[in-house]
């Protein structure tokens, strides 16, 4: 009943959009071509003068033929409508038939206009008013408009379905790598950026591109080349984060950033198990990681530390993660017999009461394992072998710091979660959870093992975050009770709901943005919850399934598609193929 | 003595009931939904259950599959009684469709009828992170396995659509697919036709006769007196949580006590419009 509602509301959106674009469209519909094009030169003419009077705005905009980084951005965008532009009509058109250029140059068109908008309104507010704003700036606005204009005037056209685009094997590998380079370089470039608007600038331009390349199509063709040529992407992906450390030279600003960044997406992971695949709602997630980070400290070398045996690291990476995954079974035996909504409050009510516990244990409420609200200060740096974590390294004459030894010990564990996450997740074990999260009673009912399935499901998921938990402890340098509060379960739960239940990339991009946008915003960081929560809200209006869409919601929009079977089949002989290999 | 005697009789099935169930009572509170019932289900028949809407006939099968664990009575499988346990109940023989469509919506239909493989495969955890052979082995079986059984119930090509964008006449035949894919000996269909155009009802009692065929005990509720009669070889009417009738189709249909359950049925209906 309500997906035919749905259905009927976004056939009733697209009408009204189409009507008013082409209301706007309909006079410039005889030269919105040639428009389109004047309007990308005039935009990219605009960037090589001047756009402030000031030098101090928005980085540097004030010298003619010298392009700061924002004016970077317009340029780039002009050769993208170029591009599209040549998709629609000329020696790009061969493309433009599985590419929906109109479509994208429209997006491309509307945005670009926002955002030349936008920043003449901050060189004007920056500088003390619009009188800074240098011709330049005022070029390139009116060549974003006439793009805007001229798209509104082309005709969107069906494209092809990118499933039947059979594009020979190197050049959809050479694609991958190509955009695998372009995320590396992208990432040192984004983290190197100082000045806070440019890098709001820079974020909200990157999301445009991705949006209008989504809207073109690209991304479903991208798509279907990553599920083709999964071992590439996949190698590529481990090349780009091993070289990360190496385009930061020694900068422990930005690799701090990175490995914060990684214990965040290893732990909410972990949760993707529990909440993604097994569809229960868990609140108190951020405990799991806090008891296998005390275990860690409490193992540790610190003059605080309350055990006086201190073992091999990895076993009291074991060691924590028994720990954890047993806290699971504890709080999950009892509970998980209960539905949905009882689940969530109980695991809410675990994790405050794990907080208070560890903030109690301090050998006058209870026996001394934790210090109490004093936590286990001064745990110093990891020593595997004769390796010390706290040390600097020479590699190739570049400098790796602390953090960018830490950043690759924490890859390890990020690549045994996901290799974890993704094979449980093609298998029995995993299609019995997704049953359980699809209907309950029915998966039972073909006799799937629900309550066994649903307490593994926790007690795995606490396992990982556990073993994530004993390094966080020497990342940190010290552990305490307040590290693990509510609002920390809140974000790991956020960055799986942003990012996409039950996927790995988009769990990675959620826990990147949300961790990655307060360490370089300073008015992030003052308002996240009401950012994260409006974030939240604009996501489940409009994009429900997170960034990035499970393979089996990709499947919906295909239904009707007989060929995709054959495709998908393929992929799936590819992928026998190679397990067999 | 029991494990023995018990084993004896798993080992030769053929020579009692599939299903002898005796004194099967449900209630809600002041509701007895089902009321002392008995059924017998002899190898390779199917069995039609009937009755005017409200007679307990979707209760009766929660009763037997262990969705509910009935008031009173007892439930035999191949011999063995069955607590009132879903997964075991499935893992004994006896599977089920149900009445309001209870697929796994987000997923495939042919990862919907691997699902009903999991109670016949054992890949645990440690074995599907570490991917060993045996592991592949399964993984590879239990996947041809659920096309073999999406192409014996006319599914074959949707394979690769999400169970919820199917139509409904497919997620029907998707559901029996998945009951069948847990072996079972004993097929319990909910309303296999409601909703279905006659053409689709042709082919699922075409179905139906296919499924008997390979073997198996196949008990049927429907409404549709039609479909029922020209399949069951015999049929058992439910009226108001009791058994009133139960015998050969024939008998059955002449009965005038069945004739005047669905009539007075209808009666009733009309008066709680009015
Ligand atoms: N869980 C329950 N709690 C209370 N009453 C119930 C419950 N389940 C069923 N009943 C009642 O039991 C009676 C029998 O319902 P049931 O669904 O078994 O009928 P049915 O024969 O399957 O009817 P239909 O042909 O309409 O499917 C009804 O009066 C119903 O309201
Ligand atoms: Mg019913």
């Amino acid at each position: 009943m309500s997906t035919s509602t749905d259905i009927e509301t976004t056939y009733a959106d697209d009408a009204e959009k189409v009507s008013l674009w082409d209301r706007i469209g309909r006079p410039v519909a005889p030269f919105a071509w040639p428009m389109v094009l004047a309007g990308a030169v005039i935009l990219a003419a605009g960037c090589f003068l001047s756009w402030s009077y000031t030098d101090e705005v928005l980085g540097d905009l004030s010298i003619d033929f010298y392009p700061g980084a924002v004016q970077n951005l317009m340029i780039i965008a002009a050769v993208l409508a170029v591009i599209f532009a040549l998709m629609y009509r000329g020696p790009f058109s061969r493309l433009g038939e599985w590419l929906a250029s109109a479509t994208a140059l429209r997006v491309l068109g509307l945005g670009t206009t926002v955002f030349m908008a936008l920043v003449i309104a901050l060189i004007g507010v920056q500088a003390g008013g619009l009188v800074n704003v240098m011709p330049g700036a005022w070029i390139s606005f009116v060549g974003a408009v006439l793009i805007l204009l001229g798209a509104a005037g082309l005709t969107p056209r069906a494209s092809k379905d990118p499933l039947h685009a059979h594009l020979p094997s190197w050049l959809e590998i050479l694609t991958i790598v190509a955009l695998l380079a372009i995320v590396l370089f992208g990432a040192a470039y984004v983290l190197d950026i100082e000045d806070g608007t440019v890098f709001s600038l820079v974020v909200l331009f990157t999301g445009l591109v991705a949006f209008t390349l989504t809207r073109a199509g690209f991304f479903t063709w991208v798509g279907i080349i990553a599920q083709t040529h999964r071992r590439v992407l996949m190698l590529g992906a481990v090349a780009v984060a091993f070289l990360f450390p190496f385009t930061q030279d020694g900068s422990d600003a930005n690799m701090s950033i990175a490995t914060q960044v990684l214990i965040f997406a290893s732990t909410a992971l972990g949760l993707n198990i529990v909440v993604g695949l097994a569809g229960l709602l868990d609140l108190g997630y951020i405990a799991f990681l806090g008891a296998g980070a005390y275990v860690g400290a409490m193992f540790s070398h610190s003059a605080f530390a309350t055990i006086g045996w201190k073992p091999n690291f990895l076993l009291v990476v074991i060691f924590g993660a028994l720990v954890s995954a047993t806290l699971g079974l504890i709080i999950g035996s009892p509970t998980l017999r209960v539905s949905g909504d009882y689940l969530a409050i109980v695991t809410l009510a675990f994790g405050e009461i794990f907080r208070l516990a560890m903030g109690n244990l301090d050998g006058q409420d209870g026996p001394r394992l934790t210090n109490g609200p004093n936590g286990i200060p001064a745990i110093p740096d990891l020593e595997i072998g004769s390796f010390n974590f706290g040390e600097t390294h020479e590699v190739f004459g570049i400098t790796l710091g602390r953090f960018a030894n830490y950043y690759f010990l924490l890859l390890v564990v990020a690549a045994i979660i996901i290799t974890v996450f993704t094979r449980l997740n093609n298998s029995r074990i995993g299609r019995g959870w997704i049953a359980i999260r699809e209907d309950e009673k029915a998966a039972e009912a073909m006799g799937v093992n629900t309550f066994g399935l649903k307490l593994f499901a926790f007690a795995g998921g606490a396992f990982l975050a556990g073993m994530a938990g004993t390094i966080k402890a020497h990342h940190d340098v010290s552990v305490t009770p307040d590290q693990y509060i509510f609002l920390e379960s809140a974000f790991l739960l956020a960055a799986v709901v942003l990012g996409g239940m039950g996927t790995v990339a988009g769990v990675l991009i959620g826990a990147t943005i949300l961790k990655l946008m307060p360490e370089k915003l300073r008015f992030v960081a003052d308002y996240r919850l009401l950012i994260f929560g409006l974030l939240l809200v604009l996501m489940m209006r409009f994009r429900p399934e997170g960034l990035v869409a499970s393979k089996r919601r990709q499947l919906e929009f295909h239904e009707e598609d007989e060929e995709l079977a054959d495709r998908v089949e393929e992929v799936h002989l590819v992928e026998e193929q190679e397990a067999k290999a | 003595m029991t494990a023995v005697d018990e084993t004896i009789r798993t080992d030769r099935p053929d020579d009692g009931p599939v299903l002898e169930a005796t004194g099967v009572t449900m209630r809600f509170g002041g509701l007895t939904a089902v009321n002392n019932v008995g059924m017998t289900v002899r190898p390779g028949e199917i069995l039609g259950l009937i009755g005017p809407n409200g007679a307990g006939k979707t209760t009766f099968f929660n009763c037997l599959t262990g969705m509910y664990k009935p008031t009173e009575g007892r439930v035999r499988l191949l011999g063995n009684d069955l607590p009132p346990k879903p997964r075991a109940v499935v893992m004994a023989g006896m599977a089920r469709t149900f009445q309001n469509i209870r697929l796994f919506g987000n997923m495939t239909a042919l990862e919907n009828v691997m699902v009903g493989r999991y109670c016949r495969t054992s890949s645990m955890a440690l074995t599907s992170i570490l991917r060993g052979p045996k592991f592949r082995r399964e993984e590879r079986e239990t996947r041809a396995r659920a096309q073999e059984l999406l192409e014996f119930v006319g599914l074959g090509k949707s394979s690769e659509h999400l169970a919820r964008n199917m139509p409904y006449g497919d997620q029907r035949r998707l559901e029996i697919a998945r009951a069948l894919a847990t072996e079972p000996k004993l097929l319990l269909l909910d309303e296999p036709t409601a909703g279905m155009n006659p053409r689709e009802t042709q082919q699922a009692s075409d179905l139906i006769f296919r499924i008997r065929d390979s073997g198996l005990a196949v008990v049927v509720i429907e409404h549709d007196m039609r479909f029922i009669f020209n399949l069951c070889d015999r049929v058992l009417c439910l009226v108001n949580g009791q058994v009133l009738v139960e015998g050969t189709p024939g008998e059955v249909q002449s009965d005038p006590r069945v004739i005047e359950a669905y009539i007075g049925g209808a009666a009733d209906d009309e008066e709680g419009d009015a």
